[in-house]
Formats: structure tokens, C-alpha cells, sequence
């Protein structure tokens, strides 16, 4: 499986770890009223889609960054990928 | 006062030099190296503050650039600034006094140890060692990865001069790795 890094140009994916659901990203805030019900959803609760999937993938042996790849979990095709960075400041994360 | 005799990374008292089949690899033991990471928010501060320091334009993604102080890109916002060592062991200091907070400096010169190969056949060496594309490298290409495991920066200063930066802990282990591939390939 090659991963084609926004900055480096594709690379193996032995040179990457894999993290898990792109949606880590958006850490529940610790301070609302519902705090307990949404970290537990954020540590332990995970859709398992077959078929497309956004997810964290580390480049540790490479640049370090993190990157939020679209694969699809049926035929391993990666469709698009980002720097975290860029889609945690898209969400107005980071700024 | 004391009197302490300085070692290489690979322990001897002069720099390991190993020749084989037309390739030298040489132990550079005297480099001084920081890192160099902007701050949240002050990338731009922090690239004019290293822009003025190296005296050249900061390093684009995955390069080299080499002046009186030699810089490479290490990650998004991040560098490795090299220099020679007599003339510069407060590199560290130095880069933080120009940076006035807007970047991170991490003196990193006793983390890291330096290889250099010199030779016509480098990239038959190179390309049995790390998974980078070495014959599309050009002078001035900066790239990290991995080395029988250890995580090397590995530096084309031309077509036949490479320099290798691993763990300084793992020096033995990467000087292995070098000369048993030179050994096996040429």
C-alpha cells in the first residue's frame, strides 16, 4: 500500500502508524454538561465501516506528521490525503 | 580542572574511516546541530527570524540548504540547523537569542552521529538500506527514514557525497549497517 504524502510524494506504508478514526481529531470539550457521556463515545465508541473510511495515520518514519487518509477498508484504495493540521484548522482547531 | 579526552560516537579517539570497493565512509564527529520548530501561530516570525541567521533562504520541503550555518527541512515548520562545531558549540543559544520565542531551538548535537560516503556507487549502497528513492535524489534533497530500524536523516550533498544522521546511541549499530551493505554490494 502506497500512501502519497501531500508533501513528500508517495510513500510506503511500513513507514507509517496507523491511529485510528479520523474523528480523534475533534476532542469532546471537558468543560459541557455532558462531558462523561461524550469522552465516553470519543475513547470507546467506533463505527467499523466497510467501505470508505477517514483515518490517522503517523509518518514516523518520515516527516512526523500526522495525516488524515480516505481509504476504503474493502480494497485498501486511498482516495484522498490531507495534513491533520489542515483539516483540524479547517474546523477552526489549532488556529 | 578536568582533563577529559573526547571520544567519537564510535568510541575511538579519531574518526572511524572505512573504505571498500570504491565507497569511504568517514565519521564526521565535529558538527554542532539544533533543531529549530516555529511556534504555534509564529510560523512566518520564525522563518524571516532563521532566514536572517542562515543568511539564505529557509529550506523548502525535504531540502538542504548550506551556508556558514547549513539547515534542512526536518518536518512542517521544523528544521535542523548544522554547523561546524569549533567555531560554533553555542549554536543552540545563538539560534534562540535570534529567535526571541518565536521558535523552539533543542540543541541536538551529542543526540545524532554523522556518516558521510563519498564514491562513484552510492546509490547501489543506499537504495538496499532505506526505502527513499536515492537515484531520484538531487544535491541539496533532505529526507528522513529508516535505516535497519533506526530513524536516519539521509542528506545528498551531490552526486557522490552523502551524509548519514542517526541516533548517536545506535552509532555502532549504523556504521554495521553502512559498511556490511558496502561490503555486500560492491
Amino acid at each position: 500500500m502506497i500512501i502519497n504524502h501531500p508533501l513528500l510524494g508517495p510513500r510506503d506504508s511500513s513507514e507509517f502508524v496507523y491511529l485510528g478514526d479520523a474523528s480523534l481529531i475533534n476532542r469532546p470539550d471537558p468543560d459541557a454538561e455532558d462531558r462523561a457521556q461524550s469522552f465516553y463515545e470519543y475513547g470507546y465508541l467506533r463505527i467499523n465501516p466497510a467501505g470508505m473510511h477517514r483515518e490517522l495515520w503517523f509518518h514516523e518514519a518520515g516527516d512526523r506528521s500526522w495525516l488524515v487518509v480516505t481509504r476504503d477498508t474493502t480494497t485498501h484504495e486511498i482516495t484522498s490525503v490531507e495534513m491533520a493540521r489542515d483539516v483540524a484548522r479547517a474546523q477552526g482547531r489549532s488556529k | 580542572m578536568h582533563d577529559l579526552t573526547p571520544i567519537t560516537a564510535l568510541g575511538g579517539l579519531a574518526p572511524q574511516v572505512d573504505t571498500h570497493g570504491g565507497v569511504t565512509c568517514t565519521e564526521v564527529p565535529d558538527v554542532a546541530l539544533a533543531s529549530y520548530a516555529a511556534r504555534l501561530g509564529q510560523e512566518k516570525l520564525a522563518q524571516a527570524a532563521l532566514k536572517k541567521v542562515l543568511g539564505a533562504a529557509v529550506p523548502d520541503v525535504a531540502r538542504l540548504v548550506e551556508a556558514e550555518l547549513a539547515a534542512f527541512w526536518m518536518g512542517p515548520d521544523q528544521w535542523m540547523i548544522e554547523a561546524p562545531l569549533a567555531r560554533h558549540e553555542t549554536l543552540a543559544e545563538d539560534l534562540a537569542n535570534a529567535a526571541r520565542g518565536v521558535a523552539s531551538v533543542t540543541e541536538q548535537t551529542d543526540a545524532w552521529t554523522r556518516f558521510d560516503l563519498t564514491g562513484d556507487r552510492l546509490e547501489t549502497v543506499l537504495e538496499l538500506l532505506c526505502q527513499m528513492n536515492i537515484r531520484a535524489m538531487r544535491a541539496g534533497d533532505a529526507h528522513r527514514g529508516s535505516i535497519h530500524h533506526l530513524g536516519c536523516f539521509v542528506i545528498c550533498r551531490g552526486a557522490e557525497h552523502f551524509s548519514i544522521y542517526g541516533p548517536r546511541a545506535s552509532a555502532g549499530s549504523l556504521h554495521h549497517a553502512l559498511v556490511s551493505e558496502m561490503k555486500s554490494v560492491l
